[in-house]
């Protein structure tokens, strides 16, 4: 590092005491990140299916489905590789577990995508008992396009790249293919607490 | 491409809201007009944070000089159009990008489109043709928002004083009922009087926020420009 | 086509630490539909963990390039062609 810019303070941070993973700073606002064009689903086309290891549909719901199903408030910290954290961020949003519910399957291995074309890949493991989410609120509101809306999967445990947004489904898989980011340089897993950022961290 | 360690000679405040940094820039190979700079700063606990920014000087100049418009809640442009002293340093590293640059080889008609801070770049392109004394025809077309935001006003009337140079500044906010110029959006009509029959294949240079550039860009194709002569560079979100 | 608030010459810096040439005159041909420009027309995203350039006319992933510290990865998968200037032989 050569120059510092006296005075220059950059967006509202701090850094955490012992709260936040390695290398981290927390953050007021709320940075919106993309690879894309923002997406606007319209609530009428959209579905979230699961297809498991054989290419069967496994489930499918249209958005009024969906939001019948039993629904949870959450509040995690989300870390994103990018440096930024926020603790204690609220979050509505259906349990992947009752997504997942009776279905068979001998997948290891998640593919989730989206509208636009984004996924991220995941062990299944990582998605169950309690650790992630396809949430439809945010702050008490609806979760905004720019944020990921009509809804988002949300794994506050690993690097917020694999919180999808605008997902439309989870392909179960027996062979792990790794998504957008993981296929260019970063990590194939992302634990923040491990600083898994990159490939071979 | 290397950091180069840049120190404020000047800050010139153009608007309320703009100021233009002179820049004394050891070991700077020079630039060609249209070209930009990428800006870095650091926080005192190491965090960083890049912005790209045209170079608004002529090849040639002594001094590197960017215009900065101060974004509401931006992270970088509040700091530097606000909080840079003479003496304090700044990396940089530049010149980049050589497809938005005009550098006067031959003697085609030039139309410039501008929108808000898109006229940074179009400033280095002008004040090259006067630098030079060059006997192409230059038109500027910039828009902006209301008079109190038009960069550069005294010396771009200035400029345009010359026959083979002309300025139209248009206002597209309500208001500023001072203004004697030309008001609305930047448009195939005013494009149309500005600039020259596609058969001529003048260059075009359009920049500015996303849906300015967008705009024109397309409406110059309409009225038959060829693509290759159509030069675009998108500002990110700007106040322009 | 939703329009991005920047173009390929805002990773002009970044990828001229990839490349040897001037990438903003380099022309990509669109490995989906072959639309072929300048680099410096594409669509970028550079506020992600990494930056993005699609094409400008089917928004195709054309260019990613991640930056670590010391590593970076560069996937030009969805360009078919790359033309690039080169001096005269």
């Amino acid at each position: 590092m050569g120059i510092v810019n006296r005075g220059f303070k950059g967006r509202h941070r701090q850094a955490g005491a012992g709260l936040i993973p390695p290398g981290q700073y927390l953050v007021d606002d709320f940075p919106v990140l993309t690879a894309g064009p923002t997406q606007f689903t319209p609530l009428e086309e959209w579905d979230f299916t699961i297809v498991d290891e054989s290419g069967t549909q496994a489930a499918r719901w249209t958005w009024d489905q969906f939001r019948t199903l039993p629904a949870e408030d959450i509040t995690v910290d989300i870390h994103c590789v990018t440096k930024w954290s926020k603790l204690g961020t609220h979050w509505r949003g259906v349990s992947v577990d009752t997504l997942i519910g009776n279905i068979e399957t001998s997948a290891e291995y998640v593919v989730a995508v989206c509208d636009g074309g984004y996924t991220t890949n995941l062990p299944l493991a990582d998605l169950l008992d309690g650790q992630a989410w396809v949430a439809f609120g945010y702050g008490g509101e609806e979760l905004e396009s720019e944020h990921g809306g009509p809804a988002r999967l949300l794994v506050p445990h690993l690097y917020f790249w694999k919180s999808a947004k605008w997902v439309r489904g989870l392909q179960l898989r027996t062979e792990d293919e790794p998504g957008f980011w993981e296929s260019v340089g970063y990590h194939n897993y992302g634990d923040p607490w491990r600083e898994q950022r990159y490939w071979g961290d | 491409m290397k950091w180069l360690v840049a120190t404020v000679a000047e800050t010139i405040p153009e608007t309320a809201s703009a100021v233009t940094i002179r820049l004394d820039v050891p070991d700077w190979p020079g630039h060609s007009a249209g070209q930009h700079v990428d800006l870095r700063l650091t926080a005192e606990d190491g965090y960083q944070a890049q912005r790209s920014y045209s170079i608004a000087s002529p090849p040639g100049s002594a001094q590197l000089e960017l215009t900065v418009v101060r974004i509401e809640d931006g992270e970088v442009s509040p700091y530097l159009a606000g909080d840079l002293d003479v003496g304090d340093q700044i990396e940089l590293r530049g010149p980049i990008g050589g497809y938005f640059v005009w550098v006067g080889s031959d003697d085609r008609p030039v139309l410039l489109a501008g929108g808000g801070s898109g006229v940074v770049p179009l400033m280095a392109m002008l004040r090259h043709h006067a630098a030079t004394g060059s006997g192409a025809a230059m038109h500027l077309v910039y828009s902006a928002r209301t008079a109190a935001d038009v960069l550069y006003q005294d010396e771009l009337a200035k400029l345009a004083d010359d026959p083979h140079r002309a300025v139209t500044i248009t206002l597209t906010r309500q208001g500023d009922t001072g203004w004697a110029g030309r008001r609305g959006r930047v448009d195939a009509d005013l494009l149309a009087d500005a600039g020259w029959p596609p058969t001529v294949g003048p260059h075009c240079y359009v920049c500015g926020p996303d849906t300015f550039v967008e705009g024109v860009a397309n409406v110059l194709v309409a009225m038959g420009h060829d693509q290759r002569n159509v030069k675009t560079e998108r500002f990110g979100p700007t106040g322009g | 086509m939703t329009t991005t608030p920047f173009d390929g010459n805002a990773s002009a810096g970044d990828l001229a630490d990839v490349f040897a040439f001037d990438v903003t005159v380099a022309r990509t041909t669109c490995a989906l539909c072959g639309d072929t420009r300048p680099l410096a027309e594409l669509h970028a995203y550079i506020r992600a963990p990494g930056s993005v350039l699609r094409c400008a006319t089917c928004g195709h992933v054309q260019v990613r390039l991640v930056r670590a510290e010391h590593r970076a990865w560069l996937d030009l998968t969805g360009v078919s062609v790359l033309q690039l200037p080169v001096a005269s032989a």
